[in-house]
Order: C-alpha cells, then structure tokens, then sequence
C-alpha cells in the first residue's frame, strides 16, 4: 500500500499507478485547509441539484488540504458569499442541510472560514 | 513532408445556431460540403470516423455508421468516438491510425450536435452515486460554469486579473467573427456589454460564458499518396502534423470538470507538465515545432478567462502574463499570434462533436488564404487546444 488518499471514498484499485493494492482503508482527512479558489451561484443549477424555491446564491469554495495534497469543492454554508472570500484564506469543515425531502434533512459537508488562526492545524 | 503527415482535402460546416434541427440534417449539410471541397464523391470516402453527441438518442452514440447510413451505406469501415469536448479530435485521431497503418486512404471525419436550451445537466435519469458527473450535481450544484469561475478567480486574486480584462477576450473575438459566416453570433460586443451583462457564476458574467449552439463540421483527410494522385502537387494544401489526445498523468492536481476532488501528491510527485500543458506540448513534441513557429491558433474559450489559461498551457507567454499578451493586441487579428481568428466559442457557442473538427476547419481556411473578412497575413502553421471532460486532451497542428 502506497499510503496515497483518495476523496471521495470509493471501491477498488488505489489510483497510482504505481501501486497495485486494491485496498483502500477509510482515513479521517483534514478538516481545515486553504482557499485554492471560489465561485458564486447567481442560477440555480439544474436537476439532480436540488434548489431552493425562491433560489438564494450560494458560494463553492475549492480548499487545499495540505497534508494529504488534495483539493475538494465544497459548498460555502448559506451566507457566506464569494465577496467573503480570498484564494489563500483558511478553512474549516462543517455540515449543513444540503436539502428537506419529506421531513428529513439531508446533510452535507460544506467549507466555512476558520474560526481562530489557533486551531491552525487541528482535527 | 513528413511521412506522417495527413492531407486535409477538404472541410465543410453547417452554420452554428439553434433550430432544434435533428443534428443528421446539419452533419449532412457539412458532409456534403466537405466532399465538395476535396472535389471528390462520397463513394470514393472508404473510412468514416463520427463524432459522438450523448443528447439525441441512439443515433448519437454511433455517429459513424449514422452518416455512413445516411449518406448512403457504401461498405465503409466506421468509428465512433466519444470524449465530451475532444470527440472530434478522438474521431479525427481514429481516421488518421486506419490512414498511417495502411488500412484506407480516404476517410470522413465528422460531428454534429443538437443542444438543449440551458445549463448542461448529467445525461439520463436515476441515482448514480457513483458517477462524479451525476454527484457534482446533486451535492453541490456544481454547474460547468462554477468551474470556469474557478479558474477565472485564480487569475484574479493570483496574477491581479479584472473583470475588464476577460471582458476584453469577448470584445477580441466578436470582432474576429463578425464576417464568419458559420459563427451563431457575428456582433460587435463592447466591455460595457460584458460588464452588464448578469453573473452567472461570480466572476464569470453571461457574456464571458459560451453558449449551447447546434451546428455541424466534416473533414476529408487522406494519405499522402492519394492526395498527391489527386491533385497532383501537394504545395500550399494543409496536412496535420500533430494530434494529441493526451490523458492526465498521476497525480492530476487542478480541479478539472466533473471531478470535486483532486488527486493527492502526498505520496507521488505531480508531473512537472499538468494535463493542460501537457496537452499542448504532447502536439508540439510530435509535430517537431514549438510556440515560436506558429502563425494562430484556436482554443477553447468556454469562457473568456479560460481563453487566456490557454496562452500560457501554449506557452504563448509564461504563466500570470496572459492579461498582459492580450493588452499588448498581440492575439487579435493583425497582432504577433491572432488566437481564435474564427471568433471562438465566443461567437459560435459550443456543438460539443463538431467543435474540434470546427477548430481544425478554421485553420484549414486560414492557411489556404480563404477566410474571408478574417485572414491571417501569411499563414503558415496552426494549432489547435481544448479538452474534454474526464481527461481528455485534444490538440491538433496544421501546416503547409
């Protein structure tokens, strides 16, 4: 095994293709990282999103997550918006309703600004 | 001449625009055009290589045979390709191994689309929870634009990048396309209109953005050896030099469309080319010709800002110096290295299977003296740049 990481989580081979486990064991990534960058929704985007009614613009936010060497988009919780952000800023991992189906809130993570410079680095 | 080069006999489009037309009727248009302009029968075309479109049915996913059928079924071999946004140039690649391998002569290289109004949305239904087009959506409502927008704000908050700057690529190239008769949109476009226009995905405005257009585009290539029986003398008749179809190498760490994560470089180096570049140089390297040589070239300008990412994947300039070629006018028509002579996706709009072969048709005309309204002075040798979702490189070299 290579140690390399991979998100989303999947089955199957290790995607370097110099490795040739085909044993991928769930890891707790980094739950702060670094504004790669950022865009805003002004339209709600097409089915299987499912939007708001009325549509409200959301951000989505790239963040560079060092240790592991990778960027994932996220969305930016409601009301943080692209004028909130800055390639370069840190952030940190948090949830919310992605959308209400039938009573029940399904989640999602989403990428806030951090907090406190001090819990640089935590998890 | 090289032993590898392919001769372009002839090209042909159906103007791009939006009639909501079955896309055979606009792939015929083109066909037939093409066929007129290498000044030979559709009888003699022994390989038919399609362009695949994944939003009309069947039809769609076997481009190849589609026309061969209704052209006329005359026994020739067919292919079809897809690669999203490089298809033509998988489609042109297929025609050009059956050429060099000695297995035909001639062959049809082709790609027509009908398009839906509005955001690209993942094609079919269902829950497809493993399939990054279909979750890039359903999480987090990542259209393509919120990519472009990524790669837009980079340059911003990195190399200093305005809104007027990308506004400036939509003005260049309405006036490149303004006498193109196949371009969809052929009006002057002023940085006021950019800048009025509504934001679609902050920073990217409507107008910075492409739209969905119908359209078609046919090539005849042939080998050396047939063209020169054809015609007699090959000078000053444009051949392919280059087509790459690169794929990314391990590590691929910018965020590219449908992905929502990169790979990780915590274990591997990432490749001291990226995919894009690696694009571009992959041409270079097979054509024997770098960036100094080049008299034009067209790229994907899905976006205005993702045009000036592309000069510097070209190597036209260095990275973060973009905004600065394209104030220096070095890229419009009468400047060192005109980009996007036709007027790009910009006036077009994008016909997903016919927009690489479209590209390779510009450069056809620019280097046979024949684009009217937007000729190159001189022009000797082109290339072209785009890619296809999920890693899929595509650039082609022209000469004479």
């Amino acid at each position: 095994m290579c140690g390399t990481y991979v998100f989303p989580p999947r089955d199957g081979a290790c995607p370097n293709p110099s490795c040739d486990s085909d044993e991928l064991l769930p890891t707790p990534l980094s739950r702060f990282g670094n504004v790669w960058s950022y865009a805003e929704n002004r339209y709600a985007p097409p089915l299987p999103y499912r939007a708001s009614d009325p549509f409200e613009p959301y951000a989505l936010v790239a963040v560079q997550l060092e240790a592991e060497g990778i960027i994932v988009l996220g969305q930016a919780p409601k009301g943080i918006l692209a004028v909130d952000l800055k390639v370069g800023m840190r952030m940190q991992l948090e949830t919310d309703v992605l959308y209400n189906e039938d009573g029940i809130d399904y989640m999602v993570y989403v990428w806030a600004p951090a907090v406190q410079p001090s819990e640089l680095g935590g998890a | 001449m090289n032993d590898r080069d392919l001769v372009v006999l002839g090209v042909g489009m159906h103007p791009w625009g939006k009639w909501g037309r079955d896309f055979t009727e606009y792939g015929m248009v083109a066909a037939r055009a093409a066929l007129k302009d290498a000044g030979i029968e559709w009888k003699d075309v022994q390989y038919v290589a399609g362009a695949d479109t994944i939003r009309n049915g069947y039809p769609g996913f076997i481009a190849g045979a589609t026309f061969a059928q209704k052209l006329g079924w005359t026994g020739a071999r067919v292919s079809s390709s897809y690669a999203a946004c490089a298809s033509g140039s998988q489609s042109l690649q297929a025609a050009r191994a059956s050429i060099l391998a000695g297995f035909c002569d001639v062959a049809m290289v082709i790609g027509a689309d009908t398009t839906p109004k509005g955001f690209f949305a993942p094609v079919g239904g269902g829950d497809r929870k493993n399939d990054p087009d279909w979750l890039r959506f359903h999480l987090l409502g990542a259209t393509n634009p919120v990519y472009f927008a990524l790669f837009a704000r980079r340059r911003m908050d990195l190399y200093g990048a305005t809104a007027e700057d990308f506004a400036q690529v939509k003005v260049k190239n309405s006036l490149h396309g303004l006498n193109n008769p196949n371009a969809r949109f052929r009006k002057e476009s002023a940085v006021e209109d950019v800048l009025n226009s509504p934001v679609v995905s902050d920073p990217l405005r409507l107008l910075d953005i492409c739209a969905t257009s119908d359209g078609a585009a046919a090539m005849i290539v042939t080998s050396r050896a047939y063209a020169e029986r054809h015609l007699g003398s090959l000078k000053g008749v444009p051949r392919i030099k280059a087509v790459s179809t690169s794929t990314p190498t391990y590590p691929q760490t910018i965020l590219e469309m449908p992905d929502f994560a990169t790979d990780s470089s915590a274990v591997v180096m990432p490749p001291v080319r990226g995919f894009k570049d690696s694009i571009c140089w992959d041409a270079y390297e097979e054509a024997g010709v770098g960036p100094e040589d080049l008299s034009m070239a067209e790229v994907y300008d899905l976006s205005t800002a993702l045009e000036l990412d592309w000069y510097e994947h070209l190597g036209l300039c260095a990275p973060g110096e973009a905004e600065g070629l394209l104030r220096s006018g070095a890229t419009a028509l009468g400047g060192r290295i005109p980009v996007n002579p036709s007027g790009g996706l910009a006036c077009f709009g994008e016909a997903i299977p016919a927009q690489a072969i479209a590209q390779v048709c510009e450069m056809v005309w620019q280097l046979r003296g024949q684009a009217h309204g937007r000729q190159i002075e001189n022009a000797q040798l082109g290339i072209t740049a785009n890619q296809g979702l999920f890693g899929h490189g595509s650039s082609v070299i022209v000469g004479i």
